[in-house]
């Protein structure tokens, strides 16, 4: 069932199916001034998207609306508003199964309230896209941004990126379906921002040109046969799967289960490639490195200035990709440091959780500071936790 | 499009299983009038199974996929429950998700294969159990309705949760002793036909699988309305004879006395005024199209 290429042709936008990498890194960029929802827009305008459904929960229903007005020019193949994030993740299941290039946004309790889908998304290999715009998770009622989902959606099976600014977040919707629709990885992947922080504020984007599109997917090249009766019809399985007692059955999800992390893990190549790698680094060599991701990258960049201000260098580790998770790259990237803060904003610290279980001598690892529910991180509030450390340990390894 | 879409290797064919085998030489793919007869002679599209011995559900899958209009464009969405034993056997591509989210999954899906295949039909059509159509996932049943998705639903009304091990559920009967209703249901049977039809579907039916010819005429009218009128319902009385006490020869017996004029399956069937043209058109089609074969012929 091989697909001709359509790199070159025009689609019904007349936009130009464009080789990806040609896209991503050789087509002319135009800086725009947009908040983070209109990037959303502005990236699904060139990602060929066949199927998008929506459900409205702050902080995603602006960008939600605005693919309804994308649907409405004709850029989307269809557009349909679900009844709950339970039924929004079937439908986009469904959507996947029968083929389709499929997207969707969520927050918070949506996120939670979806979540049985989300590891059969990764379960039945279906490469949906989601965006996550982290908010808090009642009760108390909050819609301000906190990022305990995303310690919730790690292990589901997905892919899992967290982005920190609205630049990172036109680039890694593009190139996320690359990546997760690579036949060797085909599964779903969650992009996740720190809600408000990202999506309600404006930035300067360089953006693609209008004109040119991602290839449409090939919902042949599936590890999985899609499901639209165009190939020979298979007996799914030759015995029921579901019954116990049967070490065949067991094999099989056992089996099938650690594929799917395998999947996952071959991810890499395609992210280094076209993400630069699943970390990135500045100074680490440095006493101090903050380990961070999200927004409290930028928080930790203006920590690090202030404390230049006073002399003292500090290195920083962005963490991109939280899934596939960078071990080897933050293992050497804190190879020298005598302390790591991991910054976060939610009260649990699984990034700093993720990170002391990767590295030798994980008593280095200071998870602090940590604010919730919709709290700004105030760069002060990192370099106090700093300058405890300093005072208090004489130079010693000391716990914040 | 026929069956000429399922292709061997040659070189693959006498190790590949007897049974696909027969389904390349004998499927009825592609056959206009393919039917319940045509089990046992064709290939019926599901080869075995792992229900309970002489449960109607297997009756009911093997009526319902003989009556498919066109299995080779059909894709089916099931749900957890007993029938999620048997669609691992089942020929046409079918999808297995979650619990009670199937008319969700069938909405997506069909709205999928509509954008990738404008051109032609694909059918798209739900079979669950009553647990999942009408209690964990009347939300999403309901709502495709109210959307009017293109879809045909089949509820396997056992009247309880069979897989889990006979709970009560909406379209159990009032006052019936079952697990989890230890003093009996409290409350009368869903009246999900009546609610179908207020919801929007075009053709609902409620009936028993005792007589096959019937099962195909209503099966064959709800994909074909589905396609161009608007969503349909069947409920089917498929009992679960175990969790009722009955043997494997009865539940036939069973079916015929809950089908008498004043049961809760007596045959009731409702069609939209729309649906029922659209059905007189494509019957008038079908005979014009006999007819000049037989002009043809002569
Ligand atoms: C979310 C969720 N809750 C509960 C279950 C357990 N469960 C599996 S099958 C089933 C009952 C199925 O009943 P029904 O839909 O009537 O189908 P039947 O087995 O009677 O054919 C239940 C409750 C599940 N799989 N998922
Ligand atoms: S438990 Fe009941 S419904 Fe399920 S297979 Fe057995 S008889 Fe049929």
């Amino acid at each position: 069932m091989e697909s001709p290429t359509l790199i070159g042709t025009a689609n019904k936008k007349g936009q130009i199916y464009t080789d990806p990498k040609r896209l991503f890194f050789e087509a002319q960029r135009t800086p725009a001034f947009l908040t983070g929802s209109e990037v959303i827009k502005e990236a699904i305008r060139r990602a060929s998207v066949d199927v998008m459904v929506a459900y409205p929960i702050t902080p995603q229903s602006e960008a939600a609306a605005l693919i309804g007005e994308l649907f409405a020019e004709g850029y989307v193949g269809d557009y349909m508003r679900g009844e709950s994030e339970f039924a929004v993740m079937s439908q986009c299941a469904g959507a996947a199964f029968g083929g389709a290039r499929v997207f969707t946004t969520t927050a918070g309790p949506g996120t939670l309230r979806a979540y049985e889908n989300f590891p059969m998304w990764a379960g039945a290999r279906l490469p949906i896209q989601v965006i996550v715009t982290c908010r808090g998770i009642n009760s108390p009622l909050n819609i301000q941004p906190d990022t305990l989902e995303i310690g919730m959606i790690l292990d589901t099976g997905m892919l899992v990126w967290h982005a920190e600014t609205a630049q990172d977040f036109f680039d890694w919707i593009l190139m996320g379906y690359i990546v997760s629709e690579q036949p060797d990885v085909h599964l779903p992947l969650a992009v996740c921002c720190d809600g408000f922080f990202v999506t309600h504020t404006k930035d300067t984007v360089n953006l693609t040109p209008a004109d040119m599109a991602l290839p449409p997917y090939d919902p042949y090249r599936s590890p999985v046969p899609c499901m639209d009766m165009e190939c020979p019809p298979v007996r799914m399985m030759r015995d029921p799967f579901v019954m116990k007692s049967n070490y065949i059955s067991y094999a099989t999800h056992a089996s099938w289960q650690q594929e799917i992390r395998a999947a996952c893990e071959r991810s890499r190549k395609h992210i280094t490639s076209l993400l630069g790698g699943l970390i990135e680094t500045e100074n680490v060599n440095n006493d101090i490195v903050i380990v961070a991701s999200g927004t409290a990258v930028s928080q930790g960049r203006e920590a690090i200035r202030l404390l230049e201000a006073e002399g003292l260098k500090v290195g920083l580790v962005k963490v991109k990709s939280l899934r596939p998770f960078p071990t080897e790259e933050i293992r050497q990237a804190t190879k020298h440091a005598k302390w790591i803060f991991v910054p976060e904003f939610n009260v649990v610290g699984w990034l700093a959780r993720e990170v002391s279980a990767v590295i030798e001598r994980n008593d280095r690892v200071i998870a602090k500071p940590h604010v919730a529910g919709g709290m700004t991180m105030p760069p002060e509030v990192i370099v106090e936790e700093i300058h405890k450390v300093i005072k208090l340990g004489k130079g010693e390894l000391v716990h914040g | 499009m026929g069956k000429d879409k399922i292709r061997i290797n040659e070189e693959f064919y006498d190790i590949m299983p007897v049974e696909y085998r027969d389904m390349v030489e004998d499927a009825t793919y592609g056959k206009e009038d393919r039917g319940w007869k045509d089990i046992g002679v064709h290939k019926e599209l599901i080869e075995e199974h792992s229900l309970c011995a002489g449960c109607p559900e297997s009756m009911a899958f093997r009526y319902i996929l003989a009556s498919l209009p066109a299995p080779e464009d059909t894709v089916m969405v099931g749900s957890t429950g007993c029938t999620s034993l048997v669609f691992p056997m089942v020929a046409v591509h079918n999808i297995h998700s979650l619990f009670g989210n199937q008319n969700a999954i069938a909405t997506g899906l069909k709205r999928a294969l509509t954008v990738r295949f404008p051109n032609r039909v694909k059918d798209v059509v739900v079979l669950a159990g009553d647990g999942a159509t009408v209690d964990i996932g009347l939300d999403m049943t309901l709502q495709a309705w109210f959307r009017q998705e293109k879809f045909t639903t089949i509820c396997f009304d056992n009247e309880l949760y069979a897989n889990t091990g006979g709970q009560e559920s909406g379209l159990m009967q009032k006052g019936f002793v079952a697990k989890m209703a230890p003093v009996g249901k409290k409350f009368d049977k869903v009246r999900l036909p009546e609610i179908a039809r207020e919801s929007g579907c075009a053709y609902v039916v409620n009936m028993t699988v005792s007589q096959p010819g019937r099962v195909e005429k209503v099966i064959k009218n709800a994909v074909h309305i589905a396609r161009e009128i608007g969503p349909t319902y069947v409920q089917l009385y498929t009992p679960c004879i175990l969790e009722i006490g009955k043997q494997s020869m009865e539940g036939l017996q069973e079916m015929r006395d809950s089908e008498k004029p004043t049961q809760r399956f007596a045959f009731k069937e409702y069609i939209s005024d729309e649906a029922k043209a659209y059905l007189a058109d494509l019957e008038a089609k079908r005979k014009a199209a006999a007819a000049s074969q037989v002009a043809a012929k002569s």
